[in-house]
């Protein structure tokens, strides 16, 4: 396949698949099918982009032949060729478990249109080379996002879009801001050309606005402290399948983000900028896990440990250190599947127990002994424990910690590795070990369309735990790559001579 | 609300606006016009007989649900970007032209006109998927 196919169908191929949905309307029946099929092309889409980054390198496309830095340049490296197919991993997992998960409502209101558009923007925001498109993906996957909520029509989900909607299109206009600002300052918008230009410039009073509104910015969309508090009100509310999109993708699109701005146009985290980075990458891992630990909502306990996950990502940044920028990725990709997982299989238990607080469920273990084994293997993936894909996103970045003259925030990540242990030891003990109270109704039969899918998710992290070097190296590559550009200035500014 | 005056002319106004945003899509090419805001006055020539005689004569005379032609419009605009993909000389979007003659009339053909036919069914579709939600929760509040 050429490179100009393969970069752009991850976000071409949701694009059609949201326009069959709005064909078939009036049949949402069909939409189901249309939204699975999609995201199982997507995700065979994203495998083959995957593979052809790394056998490659980078990977170019500019739309319309428009040359960098004229045009939009579409752009593939190793992270964010990772970023998608993890990204499509999860939504075609959603997709399966969307076949049980969604009310009539949400399908009549557009449902499935509103999932293929939130994963055209999630992609989009992954493989864009500029740095204004950028900001449009961002509002692609907000006007989606806010739809998903909004569609099921009920008091709750309505309150949680408007808290959702209010903070992120505050925190992007502030981003849109600092793009102006940026652009005034280095009179270009292609990541690669910034990249080139930007350094040159020297200190200037609009170049530090801009890097201080992004921080701003992009710590609102990664749900870093202290701008994470829309995130839990935000995502507990939601139906599991959305929450599960929500927690896998949302924030670490912000990251994502972080990291291409901070990394190819600040030269990494330096002087004070790196030093608040270093505290807020401590103090959301920290906070955020021991929120968590006094919640009794199962839901809201994991809206917390997505933030404090948030806060191991900034880590990587905060480091900027090849090392810690690779086991930020290799964090990443974990996070993306393990959340996803969490997220479906708190909602097979919610449909297990009746609910989802942690307060009136229990026994579990006796009737779904299966669930319990796989809801341990997600929670122990989600704290850092061998076998799973945790175990070595927590090493990995302690690790680059400690390397990286960091020792203090090596120290911080392994101790909230283990308030997060004591987070899916609550969760499982309570849901699972302890008795039941009285009166609790519970449903015997699982619906398989549920749980095969929050299997496979939490077998993927099981898989990467077991045969974690493949993903190391990858991560490794995309870790360089971020650390030192040169090869991806080449490829984007190369591809239009 | 029924007004002679406007119930007399709408029709009129339909068919002058439909053909008038026809042309701004057409003209859009090098002109100021294109398919946005040809949809636009398409979707405001629809607005008229919404006004005039209710959604439900607009509905039936869309003949498609504003959702579909959405779905249309969206299909049109990435069907307009994919030669470039499957003969391999080009990335997403870069559009190709034909230019000919037939009889007196000199035509400058491109794929493009199939992107701005999509933007156009979008917009229309778009627009009056709103108006026409709204005109249904007023049906439902005045009742």
């Amino acid at each position: 396949m050429s490179t100009d196919l393969l970069v752009i169908l991850p976000i071409i191929l949701p694009l059609t698949m949201a326009g069959f949905c709005a064909v078939f309307w009036l049949r949402p029946g069909w939409q189901r099918w249309i939204t699975v099929t999609g995201m199982t092309l997507m995700a065979a889409a994203a495998f083959a982009l995957l593979a052809g980054v790394l056998s490659q390198g980078v990977m170019v496309s500019q739309p319309g032949n428009w040359a960098a830095p004229f045009g939009i340049a579409i752009v593939a490296d190793p992270l964010s060729a990772l970023a998608v197919a993890a990204a499509s991993l999860v939504a075609l997992a959603a997709s399966v478990y969307a076949f049980r998960g969604v009310s009539e409502n949400a399908l009549h209101g557009g449902f499935f249109p509103l999932f293929c558009g939130l994963m055209v923007g999630v992609n989009g925001a992954f493989l864009t080379g500029d740095i204004f498109n950028l900001y449009v993906w961002f509002e692609v996957l907000l006007v989606c996002a806010i739809g998903l909520l909004v569609v099921h029509r009920d008091g709750v989900n309505l309150d949680a879009a408007v808290k959702y909607a209010a903070l992120n299109l505050f925190g992007t206009t502030m981003f849109l801001t600092a793009v102006a600002f940026l652009y005034g300052a280095a009179g270009t918008l292609n990541f690669a050309d910034l990249a080139r230009v930007v350094p040159e410039l020297g200190a200037s009073a609009g170049l530090t606005f801009a890097l201080v509104l992004f921080l701003l910015s992009l710590g609102v969309k990664a749900a870093a402290f202290p701008l994470f508090f829309w995130l839990p009100i935000a995502y507990h509310t939601t139906p599991p399948v959305v929450s599960a999109l929500f927690g896998a993708l949302l924030t670490k699109v912000g990251i994502y983000a972080a990291f291409r701005i901070f990394m190819l146009l600040f030269e990494g985290t330096t002087g004070l900028v790196g030093e608040i980075v270093v505290w807020m990458a401590a103090i959301t891992m920290i906070t955020g896990a021991i929120a968590a630990l006094v919640q009794t909502d199962l839901r809201r306990m994991l809206a917390f440990l997505i933030v404090s996950g948030m806060g191991y990502l900034m880590m990587g940044l905060a480091l900027s250190t090849p090392e810690g920028l690779g086991a930020a990725s290799f964090y990443l990709i974990h996070d993306i599947i393990v959340k996803g997982a969490v997220f479906l299989l708190a909602g097979v238990i919610a449909v297990a127990a009746g609910s989802s607080d942690l307060t009136k469920i229990g026994g579990l273990i006796r009737t779904h002994p299966v669930l319990a084994v796989i809801f341990l293997g997600a929670g122990l993936s989600l704290a850092g424990l061998p076998p799973f894909s945790g175990f070595w996103a927590k090493v990995l970045v302690a690790d680059a910690a400690f390397d990286g003259a960091r020792p203090v925030l090596g120290g911080i990540a392994l101790g909230t590795g283990l308030v997060s242990l004591l987070c899916v030891v609550k969760i499982w003990m309570e849901a699972f070990w302890k008795t039941g109270p009285e009166g609790m109704r519970v449903t015997a039969r699982l619906p398989l369309v549920m749980m095969v899918p929050a299997t496979a998710l939490v077998l993927v992290s099981l898989a990467i735990g077991l045969y974690a070097d493949p993903l190391m190296d990858m991560a490794a590559r995309a870790g360089a790559g971020l650390a030192d550009p040169s090869a991806y200035i080449e490829a984007v500014m190369g591809a239009g001579e | 609300m029924q007004s002679v005056i406007l119930n007399a002319l709408a029709r009129l106004f339909f068919v002058a606006m439909l053909i008038f945003s026809v042309f701004i899509l057409l003209r859009g090419h090098d002109s100021p016009g294109g398919g946005f805001i040809g949809g636009l006055a398409a979707a405001a020539a629809y607005t008229v007989i919404t006004l005039a005689f209710g959604a439900a004569k607009a509905e039936r005379w869309l003949i498609l649900h504003p959702v579909v032609l959405m779905g249309v419009g969206l299909f049109c605009a990435i069907l307009s970007g994919l030669p470039p993909l499957i003969g391999d000389f080009g990335g997403f979007l870069y559009h190709l032209w034909w230019e000919g003659q037939i009889g007196f009339l000199q035509l400058k053909l491109g794929t493009t006109l199939l992107f701005d036919l999509g933007v156009y069914f979008v917009v229309v579709g778009g627009v009056l998927s709103i108006l026409f939600r709204m005109y249904e929760t007023g049906a439902e509040e005045a009742n």
